[in-house]
């Protein structure tokens, strides 16, 4: 799978990573010999193999919905970067 | 003579604790001092917890004076992986991006054993988000092998496996996704269990590939991790995908025969490449469990050359979901300089992560994109279906299977930096058990000739916990590789300092 600099910002915007050109030109050699690798799957027949997403079925999990606090809200605020009063601020989003 | 209270093992100091001969606070105080004393050379630590684990060892004392002990675990020191979230006390995951965070909970297997009156004496380094197999992708620099200073402890749980066999605390938690527990019990020499995905609760741990990622302990011995895995197992409403299959009691299931078990041995497990001491002291552990009555039998998982690739897929995938929640907005950091939302995304995430974890997310977001997930991450879970087919298969035969847990000893720090799937190859003997969900134990079984740890790897039925700990017990009784301990370690200016002065 040859990967170019185009996939790799394309990538890199779905993943809302900002990559630095260097970054970027190592991606496109690692990316490109990684996928290089796992490509040895493809040799493989799955007709007819379902997929795994979990290994063990334990069903839904089912609990009582009734009211529980979690931490409270200023303790949950502790860590924000920028905060005002009861809230988490964030950069102006419509101008 | 005074003992080193820092050799006992957790059994044999939790005995003492009870008879009053030693208390929490000396215990704990041996812990604190053996870690200013070594650190310098190992960086195992990314926070030392002094103040607290003095109050919980005082606490502790209070409980034990009274004849109220907590549980077996009451005042034993123990240390914590960065990846556990701890109320109060900084949880980094070994990454830039939650340099600062200090959360406001308990993780479930934390809470467990805060109840059962356990000393935190502080929080382990480790690869960055539990990525990579020689905590050399730390942003806060690499941890170093007690047996040889020059050299990995593996990763990614590395910190915690350091802290076990340098006598820096009497056990540790780790996480395990594709080896990050079992791959450094055995470069460092130690016991590393890998319990049955969904034996151990999720919650509260920093999540790395949730299908795969599993808690368990790090031990001088398998008694010590039975315990210690007893204490922390069992179903949690925190955890859609805990199960509630109920808790044996594990250290009664250690002592009696072994006379009707029997091992497969994966013939793909033996592989060219394999270097000559690993594969003759895995053998001779096989002979060994042999002579303690065990049949032994060649079998084969077809598909086992997959199983990197597979991981790589899969790992990645849902990496690169779980690590969307770092946008610096809630917490962890915010870069400044960014204008528009969209650009605070990006540029937090730019400065917060490091190397490796960049590049697991552009894989696992390329896998998952339009027109690549069918052919990349549908196609990785058909295949991890063929994996665990491969295992039900064995296990029809076999009541466990038995290889070495890493083709190699401990590599030099810096060897396999360079080049990420030359890494990823060190965790080619574990990586199938977490696709599978099986519990797998790394035990100690002999020295290569620099005299670095070699590693036993003991694989299980699903919550085959029991058998798992039996075997692996009869084997460690039978031998005396189990309770080594790496020489010395000198005193003083070390790498690990140069390297955080840096």
């Amino acid at each position: 799978m040859k990967i170019t600099v185009e996939d790799v910002r394309h990538v890199a915007a779905l993943a809302r990573l900002d990559l630095s050109a260097a970054e970027e030109e190592n991606l496109v050699a690692e990316l490109g010999a990684i996928l290089g690798y796992v490509e040895a799957l493809a040799q493989l027949d799955t007709e007819g193999v379902p997929p795994t997403a979990h290994v063990f079925d334990v069903g839904p999990a089912f609990r009582d919905d009734e009211v529980r606090n979690g931490p409270e809200v200023d303790a949950l605020l502790e860590n924000a970067p920028d905060r005002w009063q009861g809230f988490f601020r964030v950069p102006k989003i419509i101008e | 003579m005074k003992i080193d209270l820092t050799s006992l093992t957790l059994a044999s100091a939790a005995d003492r604790l009870r008879r009053r001969e030693i208390s929490a606070a000396e215990l704990t105080e041996a812990c604190l001092e053996r870690i200013a004393e070594t650190e310098p050379k190992l960086h195992a630590f990314l926070t030392v917890n002094v103040d607290e684990a003095r109050r919980q060892a005082a606490a502790a004392d209070e409980r034990l004076r009274h004849g109220e002990a907590a549980s077996t675990l009451d005042g034993i020191p123990l240390a914590l992986k960065d990846v556990f979230v701890t109320r109060g006390v900084r949880t980094t995951a070994a990454s830039r991006i939650l340099e600062g965070f200090v959360p406001p909970y308990d993780g479930t297997a934390v809470a467990r054993l805060r109840r059962a009156g356990a000393v935190f004496v502080g929080k382990t380094n480790c690869d960055e988000f539990a990525m990579g197999s020689s905590t050399e992708n730390s942003a806060f620099g690499p941890s170093h092998n007690p047996w040889d200073l020059e050299r990995v402890p593996g990763g990614s749980s590395g910190g915690s496996a350091v802290a076990v066999a340098a006598s820096q605390c009497l056990g540790a938690l780790g996480t395990d996704t594709g080896g990050s527990i079992r791959l450094p019990a055995s470069f460092c020499g130690i016991v590393g269990l890998k319990p049955t995905y969904g034996r151990v609760s999720r919650y509260g741990i920093v999540a790395y590939a949730s299908s795969l990622d599993q808690v368990g302990p790090f031990a001088h011995d398998v008694r010590d991790a039975a315990i210690l895995l007893e204490a922390i197992a069992g179903h949690d409403p925190m955890d859609s995908t805990s199960a509630p299959t109920p808790v044996p009691r594990y250290q009664s299931a250690l002592g009696g025969d072994i006379g009707r078990i029997r091992l497969g041995v994966p013939r793909e497990y033996f592989q060219e490449g394999m270097q000559p001491d690993v594969d003759s002291c895995v053998r001779e552990a096989i002979a060994a469990l042999e002579s303690l009555g065990a049949t032994v039998e060649t079998i084969s998982l077809p598909h086992a050359a997959y199983a990197i690739a597979t991981y790589y897929l899969i790992a990645t995938a849902e990496a690169s979901s779980n690590l969307a929640r770092y946008d610096g907005i809630r917490y962890g950091r915010r870069a400044t300089s960014a204008k528009s939302l969209i650009d605070t995304y990006r540029r937090s995430r730019e400065e917060g992560f490091g190397t490796e974890v960049k590049r697991r997310i552009m894989l696992g977001t390329y896998a998952l994109s339009a027109g690549y997930y069918e052919a990349y991450y549908g196609k990785a879970q058909k295949v991890r279906t063929l994996i665990r087919r491969d295992f039900e298969q064995a296990f029809e035969r076999c009541d466990l299977l038995v290889a070495p847990t890493a083709p190699t000893t401990a590599f030099r720090l810096g060897e396999k930096l360079g080049d990420p799937l030359t890494m990823y190859l060190s965790d080619v003997l574990t990586i199938s058990v977490n696709l599978a969900g099986l519990p797998g134990v790394s035990i100690p079984c002999g020295v290569d000739a620099n005299g670095l740890p070699i590693g036993l790897q003991l694989i299980g039925r699903p919550f085959g916990e029991e058998t798992l700990l039996r075997v692996a017990y009869a084997y460690e009784q039978s031998t005396d590789w189990h309770g080594r301990r790496p020489g010395p370690i000198p005193v003083g200016e070390g790498p690990a300092a140069r390297e955080a002065a840096r």
